[in-house]
């Protein structure tokens, strides 16, 4: 199925809609056209194009709701959907935490959706591996990387008349190279709506430069160290402190927003006051999709202002339970920062090791948000604000929230991609004190 | 890595696997001759248009979790998948496309994508794709000997046991509990040009638990997660039987699982780690229950043993090995003590990894990774099977869904057991300062797979010879040669389990696969433990 316009997705699903007998009935659909292109030990190796869609019906007769999907989309099969969705909700246990449909919201504009993006043909995938693969022939290096690309719809309708629709693209890039010999690793890490945006070349020579000035890595003794995190080492530890913003757990007790009695650390000062954490899908430099799967709106939310815990995300049905407004979970991470640059970080640090990538992220303790996880891909010493030599990686154990507490100095935010949970993020390089590693690693 | 920890996967904000069906909808297959049918299009239309070789994989991918907490079911969920994935030679470069649109117009347009794709990449090749020859073998089907398709047992049998699990967890004392079960139905068609038209029918099964204590006056919470494994199993998994249990300091599980007792016996050891003393960092000597073990096997033998991650293929994400060729070729890499025999396996019966033919038409087998201690193989696909000097592929490429183009994935990889008949008490018996470490927690390991750290759901002191009470706040860190030297006890035939992960996550764009590990209780001398515990 093509990319249907607004006036087509909305047709279809009032047609989907006029099919239903049942108390409520919302209907979502979803379509996307992408592809991608990997490559590795300087050749292409696997790539492809994928077209996939869904059509969901959920229909509901009071608290009993049943789901039925279909992808075709004639007018019987169309029904059918709908009378399977009516037949399980008759058979389904109620669920005491269903809610009904929302009634019709309203949206803001999106900015989502780039032409050039949904543009991207096999052959500009193949014309950007030939840059890239340029620099590591260049440079003498070996380079694996991917990119994927992808345009999008989605749609929903219910039968309060809630209508919402929305078109996205992405694309988003990656690369390692390694020196021929192995000791030397270097990494970077792109993503955006607007393929104009994309350099390839530029991101590889970044990641050559650090794989070649990573090379004979010496050792120094794991402890408490002053780290710079950039930009795409510091958001795999902050994401984590973001997905566990759930309300309902903290109020549950099981959560680190969670104290004794019930309580929770909401409005409470919980790092350093100059961590201010937002997410927004106006941003212009990191738009995102102005409306949840479920109808709420996505709109600008504060989440720790000037260090302190201004809000966490709520089910529907939680929201009610606690008479709040239901904030749902957000779909970018924005950080405010300085305006520094990553050099101007180096510049001003006496002792300290630059972070170009944290991997293999792993909850230790739920209760302090302790992680575990190790450097990677370039890994430096510096001192009297030089990079002096490249160093071996650490394994570190740390929580964002003492991490967060450490706080030295931030830089200018930038657009990065988790390379963790693939989620995008605007934010600083962060220079933090006392980060803990725990023990040394020979990879490389 | 394996994609989403256990405890993530326990919150009722699991993502869906694929669209949602009916859950009435009755547990059908599709006839193979149609398959065929949709599949010659696709490859008469790849031939026709240049392509040397061809693949299709028409999938339909069925899966269904309940999700309940204490005494709610808060998601019942039917999805499927279904499309078809056609993947190419054309000009020596691999092309791949998959669509759901699968009349014989949608078939035909993805193979001419395929093709174009393969022609437009030729031009980065370094040299043509070599794969190891392969025959066909004509129409054939394989099903998984299951004994009770899951997919048939009435939903309310199922919303009951887990009601019935979390009821015992919540009067054994428990705040919260929450529990899920998985079921997976993969309905995979393979056909190629080497003339192969294979049928397969492949069934998972998870049932999982967490239970959660909170203490109200302090504000701390400790959680214990279920003990059973993932299987390639129907539902008898499910019915508990006096032969597969094990006693030790709580019950451990064989081949089918007691989740109502595991309930129970969880609520009791949730309050007991409450209580338990916080360890002291040192060095002590493991006693690792295969319940945990399976996970370390899987991080630091299982990956490292890739033969894509050894050449680079890997390099940009999962990451490479430090099992480098050179090391293979020696043919005396010391990996591990002599007590250490790893094989890898698609063949094991209710392991997750078992089918009869790989996703590229290739008979599956046993073959030893690690053998007295020594590497001696590794795990490979069509295209890279020429490299190791083999003449044909060992049958490891997976697909995750239609839509995914097949790679190398990591076969059943198990720790033998040893050769008298010891069991846990007897390895314990011997250990003067020691952890007795039951069922997997946080698990982190390096892109080369040297350094590694995990954590366990139960850690019990070992103190001369005798269990001593519990333990928290354990983490083990060691590097994976130095580990696997260090094995000092493997137990007998008779403590040998299974043990997997339903998400291993590795490729870009990332795709997950499932796989079981096999051991039996083992002892690993002087690791380093550290104590995990913060304050915020």
């Amino acid at each position: 199925m093509p990319i249907l316009s607004k006036e087509e997705a909305q047709a279809l699903l009032k047609k989907v809609l006029a099919f239903s007998k049942a108390d409520e009935c919302e209907v979502n659909l979803y379509g996307s056209d992408g592809g991608n292109i990997r490559y590795a030990r300087n050749a292409v190796s696997t790539s492809g194009g994928i077209s996939s869609t869904t059509l969901i019906v959920q229909s509901s007769f009071g608290k009993k709701v049943g789901t039925a999907t279909i992808n075709e989309y004639d007018d019987a099969s169309l029904e059918k959907a709908v009378r399977r969705s009516e037949e399980l909700a008759r058979l389904a246990p109620e669920n005491p935490e269903h809610m009904p449909v929302l009634a019709p919201q309203q949206y803001a504009g999106s900015k989502t959706y780039v032409p050039a993006t949904a543009g991207i043909t096999p052959k500009m995938r193949a014309d950007a591996v030939a840059q890239s693969l340029a620099v590591a022939n260049e440079k003498d290096l070996v380079a694996a990387g991917f990119w994927d690309n992808n345009a999008g719809f989605a749609a929903m309708m219910n039968s309060k008349g809630l209508f919402a629709y929305n078109t996205s693209t992405n694309v988003s890039f990656n690369v390692t190279l390694r020196t021929k010999d192995g000791k030397g690793s270097g990494y970077a890490s792109k993503g955006y709506n607007d393929v104009s945006k994309l350099d390839v070349a530029a991101a590889t020579r970044v990641a050559a430069q650090k794989a070649a000035a990573s090379s004979n890595a010496r050792a120094l003794e794991p402890g408490k160290y002053t780290v710079i995190l950039e930009p795409a080492a510091a958001i795999v530890l902050l994401e984590t402190m973001f997905m566990n913003m759930d309300a309902r757990s903290a109020d549950e007790g099981r959560s680190f927003l969670s104290k004794p009695g019930g309580k929770t650390k909401l409005g409470e000062k919980l790092v350093d006051e100059r961590v201010t954490l937002y997410s927004d899908p106006q941003n212009p430099d990191m738009p995102t999709s102005p409306w949840t799967g479920d109808g709420r709106p996505q709109e600008k939310v504060t989440w720790i202002d000037k260090g302190v815990m201004k809000n966490l995300f709520y089910s529907r049905y939680w929201a009610q339970q606690k008479n709040v407004k239901a904030i749902p979970f957000p779909d970018s991470a924005i950080m405010e920062g300085g305006s520094a640059s990553l050099e101007d970080l180096i510049k001003g640090t006496e002792k300290g090791i630059l972070v170009t990538r944290l991997w293999y992220i792993r909850e230790v303790d739920p209760q302090t948000l302790l992680y575990t996880g190790l450097t990677r891909d370039g890994t430096f010493y510096i001192e009297n604000g030089q990079i002096k030599y490249p160093v071996k990686n650490f394994r570190f154990n740390e929580s964002p929230i003492i991490m967060l507490n450490n706080l030295e100095e931030l830089g200018k935010p930038e657009r990065t991609v988790s390379g963790e949970s693939d989620i995008q993020a605007l934010i600083p390089p962060m220079k933090i004190r006392d980060f803990t590693f725990t023990s040394l690693s020979d990879a490389i | 890595m394996t994609g989403m920890g256990l405890g993530a996967t326990l919150l009722p904000k699991m993502p869906a696997f694929g669209k949602e069906v009916p859950l009435d909808s009755p547990w059908t297959t599709i006839d193979p001759a149609i398959k065929k049918q949709m599949a010659d299009i696709a490859l008469n239309q790849a031939t026709s248009k240049g392509a040397t070789y061809a693949d299709v994989r028409i999938g339909r991918y069925l899966n269904q979790y309940v999700v309940t907490r204490e005494n709610k079911v808060q998601n019942i969920t039917n999805t499927e998948s279904y499309g078809i994935g056609i993947r190419v030679i054309a000009n020596g470069s691999w092309g791949f496309a998959a669509t759901d649109k699968t009349d014989a117009d949608g078939i035909a347009k993805a193979t001419a994508l395929a093709v174009e794709i393969a022609k437009e990449n030729a031009r980065l090749l370094k040299e043509p794709v070599i794969l190891a020859p392969q025959k066909g073998y004509g129409e054939v089907q394989w099903k998984a000997p299951i004994e009770k398709n899951a997919f048939e047992v009435p939903i309310k049998e199922k919303v009951d046991l887990l009601l019935s699990v979390n009821d015992a967890a919540m009067k054994g004392g428990a705040n919260y509990v929450n529990s899920i079960l998985f079921l997976v139905n993969e309905q995979k068609y393979f056909a190629s040009t080497d003339g192969s038209y294979i049928d397969q029918d492949i069934h998972r099964i998870w049932p999982t638990f967490t239970i959660t204590k909170i203490d109200e006056a302090t504000g701390k919470f400790e959680t214990r997660n279920a003990l059973s494994a993932p299987m390639g199993m129907g539902y008898e998994y499910l019915n508990a039987r006096p032969t597969d249990k094990i006693k030790s300091v709580t019950t451990l599980y064989k081949q089918r699982y007691d989740m109502l007792e595991d309930a129970r016996n969880g609520a009791a050891e949730v309050q007991q780690k409450m209580k338990a003393k916080s360890v002291e960092a040192g060095k002590y000597d493991l006693v690792l229950d295969p319940s945990h073990l399976w996970l370390t096997i899987h991080e630091s033998v299982g990956h490292p043993t890739e033969l894509d991650r050894v050449l680079g293929y890997e390099a940009n994400f999962a990451g490479t090995s430090f099992l480098t060729l050179d090391k293979w070729q020696s043919k005396n890499f010391n990996f591990g003590s002599k007590l250490v025999n790893i094989m890898a396996d698609k063949t094991q019966p209710g392991s997750l990894g078992a089918v009869g033919y790989d996703d590229e038409g290739v008979a599956t087998r046993e073959w030893p990774l690690i053998k007295d201690g020594i590497l001696t193989n590794y795990q490979t696909i069509r295209d890279q099977a020429h490299i190791l000097g083999l003449d044909s592929s060992q049958g490891c490429c997976y697909a995750d869904n239609w839509s995914s183009v097949q790679f190398q994935r990591m076969p059943n990889v198990s720790l033998q057991p040893g050769a008298g008949n010891q069991s846990a008490n007897d390895l314990i018996k011997n250990v003067e300062k020691g952890i007795y470490i039951i069922g997997d927690s946080s698990y982190s390991i390096d892109q080369q797979r040297y350094n590694f750290q995990f954590s366990g759901q139960l850690y019990f002191e070992i103190k001369e010879g005798k269990i001593a009470g519990m333990l928290k706040d354990v983490a083990y860190q060691s590097n994976t040669q130095e580990f696997w030297n260090s094995c000092a006890a493997v137990a007998g035939k008779e403590d040998y389990r299974l043990g997997g992960s339903f998400f291993d996550g590795k490729g870009q764009p990332s795709q997950s696969s499932a796989v079981s590990h096999g051991a039996s209780t083992a002892r690993f001398n002087g690791v380093n433990v550290i104590n995990t515990a913060r304050k915020i």
